[in-house]
């Protein structure tokens, strides 16, 4: 019963019901005019051919008297179909004609009236006796004769009234069926919600993996369905991100805390001061390494999270760059490598210069490293490195309306298969899961670049990486100044 | 040095006082913000050490307080928040310095003496010198023992800010935050190799050098000897 109720109090029912209702009206309406017209028509046909008759009959009067007039009336009586007629004289005595007596209602004044009458005497064809439905006029002929011409229209108004029959039947079967195909139509379209609602209860349940089913139609349902399963998509990846975090964050925190608690435990297992103050200071060096770790993670967090709009100026990036590699270009001679900056001035962006000059640094780190290692020379016996150009390359450029800040190196590069893996948060590379850093400098580069309305990609610098910053170029030619 | 210590975690307060008197210094405890300012406004205090987030009144309201009412007394801020616009709001509320939790206590000791023996604005030093090395802040020029020494801009800076708090610790972070103006730190210590090359034009070829590493915590230019 509360489906039924369900049902029936469902929209799609409801607006069924209400558009069925007023198209029926509207139907009543255009088929009761029509057929008021229809009959007022007809009957107004008829008093025209029969104002024509009583102008004949009182031409035959008037041409050849009132015997003529009796002998004509009886003619036409006789024949089948005809109309009803009857002349009386002054003393209201039946001369002629087939109607008994001169109906009720029917005035003398020649104007053309409807009138019931017995219909015994009817004429064939009828529906036998019983009260008979004529139009008719009465008018007096010279000579104190009375006249009554009438059609029976019984027939009219029998048809009228099974037009009448027939047209409460139709509209009762439209009813029905609109009913029928509101419910069909409601029923269909409750399932398909149904089926949404049922979906979203087994998601809340805690089944992610429940997608809400199509028809195929491509109809608005179907569309509704589809960027709700695309919503879900998105929730599942997202989730999926966010245990894969949490496991790397466990991983990546977990295990520096563990260095931590064994040192500090050796340390308290030393016997003499000088085992005492080792193991501490190696224990703040690790404290040291975990708290750069979880402001990278808190910092990255703070940048999808979109916080630090209000810090962004208008900077020339050729200048953040010149610092950073003014930063970076001690360490790198050091380490052998030459650093080659191509930044022509006069490109500037509206920008954070702390963040992407951050994002620029952990770049050339990275360069600096990596390339660092390859050129170590190789155990005995291993081939040289194969890489003439020790140098690492920071360029700024033009890309539309877009700069881009390359930062390349000649180190072992990143697999293409690996790249897109290597910008998401605390991957570390396999290969490289055995070096320090907690794997956080790229994907904070990455977030650096989504915060500026950037992205960050990684290309094949044939040999080595070549990691791009790209971030809009707006208000681009700005004059100095902020 | 006297300290005001304004810091709700009992533990830390304790060990900042503690700390602060093995080296030399004299630190009061409040534990609120209410009771901070009220201390704050009794004066005498070299520095105020102001943590962000207290019971009653805030850190950084204690300090628009302070300013409004005209004290100058130096403010180092500690705060758990520290994103670039938290520091922003930090220094814009009247902070002399922002130190981000965890913060190593080196770090804290060599930031309040540097606060605390600030040149006043109007005092403005045009010529620093240590022992026979002078900076000529105008002129731009470095000698020692009366030779020329050449310098790149950024090293001008470096040795700029390491004489203006000479005889004190100079942290990285210190220097990353003023010589560069970097709020970051790098993954590798680039700070120690820029030091290594300008020790090597300043020190390099005297007898007794003045650039010293102090393990542990950073820097330091000074006469005399180790």
């Amino acid at each position: 019963m509360t489906v039924l109720t369900r049902l029936l109090g469902s929209s799609p029912f409801r607006l069924t019901i209400a558009y069925m209702g007023a198209f029926v009206a509207a139907a009543a309406l255009i088929v009761l005019y029509v057929a008021w017209q229809a009959n007022a028509l007809l009957t107004s046909k008829a008093v025209e051919a029969l104002t024509a008759e009583v102008a004949s009959l009182r031409g035959e009067f008037e041409a050849r008297g009132a015997p003529r007039l009796v002998a004509a009336i009886e003619d036409r009586v006789k024949v089948p179909g005809a109309g009803l007629y009857l002349l009386r004289d002054a003393a209201g005595q039946r001369l002629a004609g087939n109607l008994p007596d001169v109906p009720l209602g029917l005035a003398a004044d020649g104007q053309g009236h409807v009138f019931s009458y017995a219909g015994t005497t009817g004429p064939p064809g009828g529906n036998g006796p019983g009260e008979r439905l004529a139009v008719g006029l009465a008018l007096p002929v010279a000579g104190g004769l009375n006249l009554v011409v009438a059609r029976d229209i019984e027939d009219q108004r029998q048809l009228a009234a099974s037009i009448g029959r027939m047209a409460l039947l139709g509209f009762g079967l439209l009813c029905a069926l609109g009913v029928g195909a509101g419910i069909l139509i409601s029923r269909s379209t409750m399932a398909r919600i149904e089926a949404v609602t049922e979906t979203s209860r087994r998601i809340m349940a805690g089944d992610l993996s429940r997608r809400v089913p199509l028809t195929g139609t491509g109809d608005e349902l179907d569309r509704l369905s589809e960027s709700l399963n695309a919503m879900l998509a998105r929730i599942e990846e997202l989730l999926a991100a966010l245990r894969e975090v949490s496991d790397n964050i466990a991983h990546d925190l977990k295990t520096p805390l563990n260095r931590l608690r064994n040192r500090a435990e050796a340390a308290l297992r030393g016997s003499d001061a000088a085992t005492h103050r080792d193991g501490l200071a190696r224990v703040i060096e690790e404290a040291d390494e975990l708290i750069k770790t979880f402001n990278a993670l808190l910092l990255i967090a703070r940048l999808e999270g979109g916080a630090l709009a209000e810090s962004m100026t208008p900077v020339d990036l050729a200048d953040v760059i010149g610092d950073v590699a003014e930063l970076y270009e001690p360490v790198s001679e050091d380490a052998g490598l030459g650093l080659a900056v191509s930044a022509a001035p006069g490109m500037r962006a509206v920008i954070n210069r702390e963040l992407v000059s951050q994002a620029v640094a952990n770049l050339v780190d990275n360069a600096i490293k990596y390339s660092a290692r390859i050129g170590v020379p190789a155990a005995a016996g291993a081939a040289p490195a194969p890489f003439p150009h020790r140098e690492i390359g920071i360029a700024l450029r033009r890309a539309g309306d877009r700069i881009e800040v390359a930062v390349a190196d000649r180190g072992p590069g990143i697999a293409s298969e690996d790249r897109e893996r290597a910008l998401q948060r605390f991957v570390r590379l396999e290969k490289s899961r055995s070096r320090p850093g907690a794997g956080l400098g790229l994907s904070l580069v990455a977030a650096v670049a989504r915060m500026h309305g950037g992205s960050v990609r990684l290309e094949d610098n044939a040999p080595g990486l070549r990691v791009v910053l790209s971030i809009p170029a707006r208000r681009a030619g700005t004059p100095d100044g902020m | 040095m006297r300290v005001l210590v304004v810091e709700d975690d009992r533990e830390t307060a304790l060990f900042l006082q503690r700390s602060l008197k093995e080296n030399g210094h004299v630190a009061e405890i409040a534990g609120d913000g209410e009771l901070g300012l009220a201390l704050a406004r009794e004066g005498g205090w070299d520095v105020l050490i102001v943590d962000r987030m207290l019971p009653r009144l805030d850190g950084l309201t204690l300090i628009e307080t302070l300013r409004r009412e005209g004290a100058r007394t130096p403010v180092l801020i500690l705060s758990a928040l520290g994103a670039v616009d938290d520091r922003v709001k930090g220094l814009r509320a009247g902070g002399d310095d922002y130190l981000t939790k965890p913060y190593a206590y080196t770090e804290l000791l060599a930031r309040i003496e540097a606060l605390a023996r600030r040149p006043a604005p109007e005092e403005q030093v045009t010529r620093y010198t240590v022992g026979d090395l002078t900076l000529d802040r105008l002129s731009h020029k470095v000698t020692r023992a009366g030779q020329p020494i050449v310098l790149q801009p950024r090293e001008f800076r470096l040795l700029e800010y390491l004489m203006r708090n000479a005889g004190q610790v100079v942290t990285r972070t210190m220097l990353l935050q003023n010589v560069w103006d970097y709020n970051f730190d790098p993954q590798t210590n680039v700070i120690d190799v820029h030091i290594s090359r300008l020790r090597s034009k300043i020190d390099k070829g005297f007898a007794r050098p003045l650039l010293h590493t102090v393990r542990g915590s950073g820097y330091m230019i000074r006469d005399g000897a180790d």
